[in-house]
């Protein structure tokens, strides 16, 4: 079928987008709107003694300037972290109050202590520029190794030596001994470094209250519209649930950013209230630098022991993760659950042991990046194997054969069960797509252009279709992770999909067209997709960690199953037939074997009209589903980076990428395709460009485009990739996901054929020429200087 | 304030605006033309671009009193009726946009390049392309089929104007 599962079908939103009719939160306007300004500390940490907002409040177009005080004083909640995880102690993590609005203390650069509602944009920044704090600056710490030394400033009260847990996994004992008994150990440390995530839409809230109804609404740059509308009902005070209606339309990116409930959305919704206006807020991009959660941030010591013959014996991995200021919604799973238990990557390791220390310090609040810890995981465990084949002389792709998990399902010692998968098969993929055996000629040849070129693997494994609800539920998760769908078939004959998932970018309205019209036969665009309104879907988890196939589908799927059941019922009656003889094709609705049929639209109205019904039977034809995963899925792949270093400048080019990923059943590859691109580039990104940097007192120096590296055009090349299909076997249609690989697999692969070319093990990201000319000079030969 | 007489996608107009009224604001917030989108403040990410007098400028940086008597066009502009520009088609075409918020921009900075290069005889080579998107940034391709995207539609644009000869 031309446009089913597998299709490279075009997208059907794109045409909004290519014509500038998308809607985007900034493009909203309400009536009655006002604007609100934030007036934000420029210290990384002060006691806050006083505000003056008298010249503020003079100015004429303000209407108001909001305080934390107040927020408090109507019972607005603190924000919170929803995932509960205990130290090894046993003893709850150590959450410091977030209040939207701070009012007695700051602790980063950015956060808000006042908000100027006025009748502009311009004026509300002048007036809150006008707002005069009485800042008391604190000592502050910005880094997480010199916030858990002795003596460092104190982020919050509740957390002595700044640490939020000190959390393990795996058998401490049995690893060390392990290691003692190794032929081989490799230990490295690692540092992986700051992301901003900077979707290229800026956050934005527009906020409108209606007081005849009490009752509010939110148009928001949200990935989980419902999400919102739970935090903000259940833990934040703002409004009971079914008086707030939450509306991310057209979002433009998200990659984790735009999964929590900021201080600016609460704050707008508080405001509307207060001042009986429309409140509307878009961030600028530096606000975005210093607001949106930021990614990663670990600094890690690792061993991994060898038998003689190259087998792993265990791997010991001490972690320190950085976590701002506050304890973001996600935050304290992004290092423990999507990383530790990630750590025996693609390979056979019967011994392994994490300890992950949580820490405060004054710098933006750390939460989920695409990838979200697996990232770390994987830049951990694959630099320690091309070094460890290095350090043994191996060949880097051997090594890793040697130890792949080939038996399935597999049962790592940090709790999760792998399903499926081909790894030697995927690194046989990328292997031949890379030319990996014509490398050593094309090394010669860039040799003798004065260049040296090197060849980096990286074999990723990710554990995605977050998640089963009862499993996350054991470990601490305050919410469950399934997803909800409701098809809708209309009188007429075409369906409309209503979907908890949330589509900023991946093109769901492609692709979950498209599992329709696999299932029963209708053009993709007799199929509508409905999401991002919580008035519209009752309720859903929305959008991340690659789960929108394998969950967000999966719902529709099941949907499907009991529409399709009802129809079967109808059909049968109508053509005097056996239900089990009913088969739905070619927009038609036949009995097999014989030329007695329907067509699609027919049945749609013989549900509705209602005048011919199996007896008993409710008219309608419209069927919900909640479906919970029975397992995460396991998207794993091969990554292979060819690059030339210029080794008087250090200037490095990727001149050639190669990914071979399984991401189970594929339902459009254009746009499968397109995550693995749009991945590897941020992937390059952090590997060769992006780094958000802070002063030792919490000053940040990345504020903007001018300071921080986005990967641009010339700075990536064309991707080759490949795929390798082993079919998930937990959930109905095969899918593993693909949103995230290339965040995760890229960054090793691109530090692994850097070092590859220098000859040298001690590189850091992101590999910027100086520090590449530096390692190149670090590990020449001295000479003598006479 | 500064009064302005100004053709928006061929509609000529005259209106007043403050002194500092950015072209980007004149064209989201006076004329609600939204495809123009703002997603940086340095300059950087070239969502905002659009076309004065034919040229690619970056409207978060142009005052809107400056482009009194000039000719203005927008993403929403770009199309003859239902018929779509050979760019928009063709990033239609080889999935050159995901989230679409870079795309407009992506869009009107690729018809000034294939013009551009055009005019000066030059080849739209794909390491052209991405020289010519210095001033473009976008987070969700990886580029890769934007820059398919433009050197397809530089052969379309080429083409038909050669077919209009």
């Amino acid at each position: 079928m031309s446009e089913g599962i597998g299709a490279r079908v075009k997208r059907k939103e794109d045409k909004r987008f290519i014509t500038g009719k998308g809607k985007y939160t900034d493009d909203i306007r309400m009536e009655n709107q006002a604007y609100a300004a934030f007036v934000r500390s420029p210290h990384a940490h002060a006691r806050v003694n006083g505000i003056d907002a008298s010249d503020a409040e003079g100015m004429e177009g303000v209407i108001a300037v909001l305080t934390g005080a107040e927020l408090k004083a109507d019972g607005i909640g603190n924000l919170i972290c929803g995932w509960a995880i205990s130290s090894k102690d046993g003893s709850p993590m150590n959450m410091g109050p977030w209040s939207a609005l701070a009012t007695d203390r700051v602790r980063y650069v950015g956060d808000a202590v006042a908000v100027v509602i006025a009748e502009s944009p311009t004026l509300a920044r002048r007036a809150a520029e006008k707002v005069a704090v009485d800042y008391e600056e604190l000592p502050a710490v910005a880094h997480a190794d010199k916030a858990l030394a002795k003596g460092a400033p104190q982020v919050h009260d509740n957390a002595p030596g700044n640490l939020i847990y000190d959390w393990g996994i795996g058998e401490e004992a049995a690893t060390d001994a392990a290691l003692a008994a190794s032929a081989h150990v490799t230990e490295m440390h690692i540092t992986n470094n700051r992301l901003s995530p900077n979707p290229m839409e800026p956050r934005s809230a527009v906020a409108t209250f209606d007081e005849s109804e009490d009752h509010y609404t939110l148009y928001t740059t949200s990935q989980n519209p419902h999400v919102a509308r739970l935090v903000l009902s259940a833990f934040y005070n703002v409004a009971p649930e079914h008086k707030l209606r939450v509306i991310a339309p057209d979002v433009g990116g998200g990659f984790g950013s735009k999964i929590y409930i900021y201080p600016e959305e609460i704050t707008c919704l508080w405001a509307s209230m207060k001042t009986k206006r429309s409140v509307k807020w878009t961030a600028d991009r530096s606000e975005a630098f210093m607001t949106d959660a930021h990614g990663r941030d670990h600094i890690t010591t690792a061993k991994m022991g060898f038998d003689k013959d190259g087998r792993i014996t265990g791997f010991k991995v001490d972690t320190i993760a950085n976590f701002g200021a506050y304890m973001s919604l996600f935050s304290s799973a992004v290092p423990t659950y999507l990383y530790a238990t990630l750590l025996s990557g693609q390979y056979n390791i019967a011994n392994i042991y994490a300890n992950v220390r949580a820490v405060y310090t004054n710098t933006v609040p750390v939460d989920a990046y695409r990838g979200a810890g697996r990232p770390e995981a994987c830049y951990l465990i694959e630099r320690m194997m091309e070094t460890a084949a290095r350090e043994l002389g191996l060949d880097a792709a051997e090594l890793r054969r040697r130890n792949f998990i080939t038996q399935f399902p597999h049962q790592t010692p940090v709790i999760m069960a792998y399903d499926v998968g081909d790894f030697g098969g995927n690194l046989d993929k990328a292997q031949k797509a890379a030319n990996v055996a014509g490398f050593p000629a094309r090394k010669a040849e860039a040799a003798r252009r004065g260049k040296l070129r090197g060849l980096g693997y990286s074999c990723y494994i990710e554990a995605c279709g977050i998640a089963p609800s009862a499993a996350v539920g054991s470990l601490g998760a305050g919410v469950g992770l399934w997803e909800s769908a409701e098809v809708r078939v209309n009188p007429v004959g075409t369906i409309e999909i209503l979907t908890g998932s949330h589509s900023h970018g991946q093109g769901h309205e492609t692709t979950f067209a498209q599992i329709v019209a696999d299932r029963f036969g209708v053009p993709i665009n007799n199929v509508s997709i409905v999401h991002g309104d919580t008035d519209k879907v009752q309720m859903g988890m929305g959008t991340y960690g690659s789960r929108s196939g394998a969950v967000g589908m999966s719902a529709i799927v099941k949907a499907m199953d009991k529409v399709e059941a009802k129809i079967r019922k109808i059909a049968a009656h109508q053509l005097e037939a056996s239900e089990d003889d009913i088969v739905i094709e070619g927009g038609e609705v036949k009995v097999a074997g014989t030329d007695k049929k329907m067509a699609w639209h027919e049945v749609g109205l013989a549900a509705y009209t209602a005048h011919n019904l199996p007896a008993g039977m409710e008219p309608g034809l419209k069927e919900g589903a909640f479906y919970d995963p029975v397992n995460f899925t396991f998207p794993a792949g091969c990554y292979i980076a060819e690059v030339e270093v210029d080794p008087d400048t250090g200037v490095t080019k990727i001149v050639q990428f190669t990914a071979a990923d399984d991401f189970g059943t594929i339902i459009n590859p254009n746009i499968v395709e397109g995550q693995v691109h749009g991945g590897v580039a941020q992937g390059i990104g952090q590997a060769m460009l992006e780094s958000v940097v802070y002063t030792d007192d919490g000053q940040l120096l990345t504020g903007s485009y001018m300071d921080y590296a986005m990967p641009r055009a010339d700075d990536v090349p064309f991707y080759t990739i490949e795929h390798n299909t082993t079919v998930c076997p937990n959930n109905p249609l095969g899918i593993k996901g693909c949103g995230e690989a290339g965040a995760i697999g890229a960054p090793p692969a691109v530090i692994n054929a850097i070092t590859d070319a220098i000859g040298s093990n001690d590189l850091s990201m992101p590999a910027t020429p100086a520090r590449v000319w530096a390692a190149i000079s670090a590990a020449r030969p001295r000479v003598a200087a006479e | 304030m500064a009064d302005i007489t100004v053709t928006v996608n061929g509609k000529a107009m005259r209106r007043s605006v403050p002194d500092h009224t950015l072209l980007s604001e004149f064209l989201r917030e006076t004329l609600r033309l939204t495809g123009t989108h703002v997603g940086c403040d340095t300059s950087q990410c070239g969502a905002c671009v659009v076309h004065v007098d034919g040229r690619a400028v970056k409207s978060c940086t142009t005052l809107a009193a400056s482009v009194d008597g000039a000719a203005v066009t927008t993403i929403e502009g770009i199309a003859s009726g239902s018929d779509l520009h050979p760019m928009q088609a063709a990033f239609n075409d080889h999935h050159g946009l995901q989230c679409g918020f870079c795309t407009p921009g992506m869009i009107m900075s690729g018809i000034d390049m294939v013009n551009r290069y055009k005019a000066e005889g030059r080849a739209l080579t794909p390491d052209a392309i991405r020289h010519e998107l210095e001033g473009n940034i976008c987070r969700c391709t990886g580029y890769h089929n934007i820059v398919k995207a433009i050197e397809d539609a530089a052969g379309r644009m080429t083409s038909m104007a050669t077919a209009a000869e």
